[in-house]
């Protein structure tokens, strides 16, 4: 699998990375050369093989619908780069989601 | 013997027949830190030296009054940078997170207080525990203790630099792919990766939540099950964690052998690639065990070759997901240059993460991203459960493997640095029990003509760490390694 | 050509839970910002996702109620995307795999009963808010709603008019209502809909280009914005123009959909299966469990209520619009079997009180019981109709029994003849052309006189029995 610079930056893009123009081309001679080596992958025969998405340690742990305390507003905000009011601040949205 | 020469075990007797005090301990460590540490650079962060001193003091006076002690009572533990300490700043190696002060314990770190053990300091590691070498760290990488131009391992290089070098008497680390077991086998000290579920990761900085395990990094066998006695269990926070019963782990070790048990050698682990040096000290190891009573069969894990590809695949998805609250809004690193919020998202991950963790986002990102999500990361998932049945095919017929742990004996600093999937390889032979979820323990079998230490890697049936303790701990007194220490001179 | 609208609904429910879905932190509406927080809803490093069972619990009945298969191995994904109010990167979501499938909800629409399928419903977490101003360079984030639970419901593109849509919305309300499982509440956010809409030339099977809304809060505004929607795509096809597959915001100042801004970059989120969550099994017990627990739903118990009680079909959907005003129907209507009457003080006077009040049906200070002896008291001829309502406020305000109040108050009506008889007597004598009148046949005056006895009496003689008695007495004084 070869990365183009196009799939390279849209990757970049969904990933909110502001990457060089640098970073892009090592990027795509890097990851080109790892996924051509994970192709070795398509070799494998998985027919009727269940995916596993995680380790199966058990099923069904719950919760039970008990309040806990919530931390003060303070120390919800004690890690925030910007706050106001009670309020993480961020620069303006110029896109809806 | 110097205190900081002491293994846990050892400490711990001391100090609960009254020979030492929880002062005297953390004075002597702390002493050792200032001696070592700048050559070393085990640590980020050293916790502050006034106010462990005063608990130590306030620890003493207590107990002269009524002298019950609990395992892990005054014993200095270092902690891995990725697991969160309240009110100590956990950074994860990474610029994204230079000053951030978690509000809370991580479950872990609330069982070592309530043994009012000491921690010591938090480790270095590779940015978010991506990586192989402890190079990867924003603050600087940590030397291998035995040989100062060469890397410790990775990611919880820190941690087991810190073992061995004698500035704690033990730690935790974190384990996705060989990244408590690949440092332990650099630094020759003991690393165990707990079957996944055992240990909770509430309070472990996420990397890849499905394969990630916190467990001790230690200076002997009996240590490692000492503290995992105390990390074992079910935690309600963690819905993966394993609710099965936790045996007391130090009673494996009443049989000092490996009698009536069968061992298996995975014939992929001793093929091409395999160092010279590392194949010849895991083949004596192998003639020791025997001799210790274990009955060798060859076994096949006929999919080992393609676990490289499978981890990657894998973790570097669930990374990539993980690390999006990196975005500048609620902790952690905001970017100054920028108009909108876009930019700021953008330039904020730009500057605080490392070219790794950029590397693994990217990878990671792409194979998720539609049209691919099917040839990548499902077709990964489908050939991990082909991993793990090729391992309970193996287990069938006999009660734990031996391997080798690193292909290698530690590299020199930057010698992989440029080039990722070299890295990447380096790991191969701890993957696959981090893909599987199984227990595996490293411990050193021997040293390379260089001077650097050699590990052999333990791997057991699910929540069968008691087999691959007994064994390997058998092993460990059969023999002289840990006697060695490293040649690493104070200042 | 004709065009005909296909409008299909997903709609937002936020459950009624006291905890968020995956920690637990309270749900409670219109705190402090950033006060209902912990280390997992704002998504710090290292914290762990834990499923509240309540929720799940709550799914299954709202699969339940609208017919849906329940699935029994239930999985999380994680859908990834970044914005300020979603504090993790990523919602913890169900894909390929909703709780609920296959279902449907039959509504009435200008009195045909129509059935709309329900293809799935599913868990989910909620985000924050964000709040934007004008002309500032900033935006603030409160992540208080973050991680609420809310349960997706989507149907099938079955719906053909903003008056269907509507109906639907409303029934689904009202089931929602009748679980307990969602307050309904638009205003607050806590039902949220998002139609999307396409038109096709009349007798076409082909759909058109989908346009979905957002941002309507009301029923109005669905009304308006359907109706709006409709009128403009028709417009843009009857100009020989097309439609973009777009997003558009309702802007109810305004009065018409706008399209949202810039989405310059295709939507990819990436779903992958949670590994921070464990599957959730359930059983055929727990959803027999969950079955033996519902209550009879608004449209079954409507059904009931015309043929038990012989209401109109009006009265009958009114009264189960709310499961709690149907009970006190239905209690009230066990003490006091006139039916009719008890309905007609329900919708009316019960009703008014509960919305001046702003109070709520449960919490009523005339109980069932109270109203059934309000009821006895005008039967028996204690109180005359009139009294009864206009002593309904009184008892609402102060809880008291109506007997005792009327008894305070000296409400009782006069049936006593010789006092009755006094007044007539009275009225008769100064009134002596009305009577003439009488004499000569004109029999209307009668209305007059019953008006100017009830005056005498201060409003307390029984209307009834005064009829009665001016009959005789006029009779007699005509004889006379």
């Amino acid at each position: 699998m070869r990365l183009s610079e196009a799939e390279v930056e849209h990757v970049g893009a969904l990933a909110r990375l502001a990457l060089t123009p640098d970073e892009k081309e090592a990027f795509r001679l890097q990851l080109s050369r790892i996924l051509t080596y994970m192709d070795e992958l398509r070799v494998v025969n998985t027919d009727g093989i269940t995916p596993m998405s995680g380790m199966r340690t058990n099923e069904n742990v719950f919760r039970s619908d008990e309040p806990q305390e919530a931390f003060p507003q303070e120390q919800a905000l004690a890690n925030a780069p910007d706050s106001q009011d009670g309020y993480f601040r961020v620069p303006k949205i110029l896109r809806d989601r | 013997m110097s205190l900081v020469k002491l293994t846990l075990r050892e400490l711990q007797e001391r100090f609960t027949r009254g020979e030492v005090s929880a002062f005297e301990i953390v004075r002597a460590y702390y002493l050792r830190i200032s001696l070592v540490e700048a050559k070393v650079k085990a640590y980020v962060t050293v916790n502050d030296k006034e106010t462990v001193f005063a608990e130590a003091q306030a620890l003493d006076k207590e107990l002269k009054a009524w002298r019950k002690t609990l395992p892990l009572m005054a014993m200095p533990v270092a902690i891995k940078d990725n697991i969160c300490t309240a009110g100590m700043r956990t950074t994860c190696g990474s610029r994204m997170l230079e000053g951030y002060v978690p509000p809370y314990d991580a479950t872990v770190v609330q069982a070592l207080r309530a043994q009012r053990c000491v921690i010591i300091g938090k480790t270095n590691l590779d940015e978010f525990a991506m990586g192989s070498s402890t190079e990867h760290s924003a603050f600087g990488p940590t030397r291998n203790p035995w040989k100062l131009s060469h890397v410790p391992g990775g990611s919880s290089g820190g941690s087991a630099a810190a073992v061995a070098a004698d500035e704690c008497v033990a730690a935790l680390g974190s384990d996705t792919g060989g990244s408590i077991r690949q440092p332990a086998a650099c630094c020759g000290v003991v690393g165990l990766k707990p079957t996944y579920g055992r240990v909770s990761r509430y309070g472990l900085v996420a990397f890849a939540s499905s394969l990630d395990q916190i467990g001790p990094i230690t200076k002997d066998v009996m240590d490692a099950a000492i503290l995992l006695n105390i990390l074992a269990g079910r935690d309600p926070r963690d819905s993966t964690s394993a609710d099965v019963p936790v045996p007391d782990f130090t009673r494996a070790f009443k049989k000092k052998d490996v009698k009536k048990l069968k061992i298996g050698v995975p014939v992929e682990y001793f093929g091409e690639g395999l160092d010279a040096e590392v194949r010849e000290a895991v083949q004596a190891a192998l003639e020791v065990l025997e001799q210790l009573g274990g009955e060798l069969q060859e076994v096949s894990l006929p999919h080992t070759n393609v676990a490289v590809a499978t981890y990657y695949l894998l973790a570097t998805a669930e990374a990539s997901s993980n690390l999006a609250r990196y975005d500048g809004v609620k902790y952690g690193l905001r970017s100054k240059h920028h108009q909108d919020l876009l930019e700021m998202y953008c330039r904020t991950r730009q500057e605080g993460f490392g070219p790794e963790v950029k590397r693994r986002i990217m990878l990671g990102t792409f194979a998720l991203s539609r049209g691919y999500y099917e040839a990548y990361y499902a077709k990964a998932q489908a050939v991990r459960t082909l991993i793990t049945q090729d391992f309970d095919t193996a287990f069938q017929s006999v009660d734990f493997l031996i391997t080798p742990v690193m292909p290698t004996p530690a590299f020199r600093l930057g010698e992989k640095l440029d080039d990722p999937l070299q890295m990447y390889l380096a790991d191969i032979y701890t993957l696959s029990a981090s893909l599987a979820g199984i227990p595996a323990i490293a411990i050193p079998c021997g040293f390379s003509r260089q001077g650097l230490p050699i590990g052999i890697q333990f791997m057991g049936r699910p929540f069968e760490e008691e087999t691959i303790l007994r064994a390997a701990r058998a092993y460990e007194l059969a023999t002289q390694w840990r006697q060695k220490r490293p040649p690493i001179r104070e200042k | 050509m004709r065009y005909e609208p296909v409008i299909g609904l997903e709609v937002h429910a936020q459950l009624q839970t006291r905890t968020k879905l995956f920690c637990g932190c309270r749900t409670t509406f219109g705190l402090d910002p950033n006060t209902q927080t912990c280390p997992v809803c704002l998504g710090l490093p290292g914290a762990l996702p834990v499923i509240n069972e309540k929720a799940v619990e709550l799914a299954i009945r709202t699969g339940l109620a609208l017919h849906c298969t329940i699935r029994r191995l239930n999985r999380f994904a994680r859908k990834n995307y970044f914005y300020p109010d979603l504090p993790k990167g990523y919602q913890i979501s169900q894909y390929e795999e909703p709780i609920c499938e296959h279902g449907w909800l039959e509504v009435s629409v200008n009195g045909t009963w129509k059935r709309v399928r329900i293809r799935r419903a599913h868990l989910e977490e909620d985000a924050g808010k964000t709040i934007h101003m004008e002309h500032v360079t900033s935006s603030l984030v409160d992540l208080n709603r973050a991680g609420t639970p809310l349960l997706e419901i989507v149907t099938e593109p079955d719906l053909q008019s903003s008056e269907e849509v509507v109906a639907y919305l409303k029934a689904l309300r009202d089931i929602l209502r009748y679980l307990d499982v969602c307050d309904g509440n638009m205003e607050q956010g806590s039902l949220r809909c998002e139609p999307n809409l396409s038109l096709r030339p009349v007798g076409s099977s082909q759909l058109g280009t989908k346009v979905e809304l957002k941002n309507i809060n009301s029923f109005k505004f669905v009304k308006d914005a359907i109706d709006y929607e409709i009128a403009r795509q028709t417009r843009v096809l009857e100009e020989g123009g097309t439609i973009q597959q777009e997003t558009r915001l309702w802007d109810w100042d305004r009065g018409k959909t706008v399209v949202m801004r810039g989405k310059e970059e295709a939507h990819d989120y990436r779903y992958f299966p949670d590994p921070d969550l464990v599957p959730v099994h359930v059983s055929e017990d727990w959803i027999a469990q969950v079955e033996a627990t519902l209550p009879e739903l608004p449209q079954a118990r409507q059904r009931r209520l015309m043929t038990q009680y012989g209401l109109p079909e009006y009265d009958a959907s009114v009264l189960t619009s709310e499961r709690a005003l149907a009970d006190y129907f239905e209690a009230c209507v066990a003490l006091f079997p006139d039916a009719k009457t008890v309905s007609h003080f329900v919708m009316g006077e019960l009703l008014r009180e509960v919305k001046q009040t702003g109070g709520s049906v449960e919490a009523s200070p005339v109980t069932p019981a109270h109203l059934a002896e309000l009821l006895k008291l005008v039967e028996s001829g204690v109180i005359s109709l009139k009294v009864a309502r206009e002593l309904f406020p009184e008892l609402y305000a102060t809880g008291k029994s109506p007997a005792q109040v009327v008894e305070e108050k000296g409400l009782q009506q006069i049936s006593d003849e010789g006092m009755l008889r006094s007044w007539i007597e009275e009225v008769l004598r100064t009134n002596p052309n009305q009577v003439a009148q009488y004499c000569r046949g004109k029999e209307t005056v009668l209305g007059f006189f019953v008006g100017q006895v009830m005056k005498a009496s201060g409003g307390k003689a029984n209307p009834q029995k005064v009829n009665e008695l001016l009959r005789q007495v006029l009779a007699a004084w005509k004889e006379a």
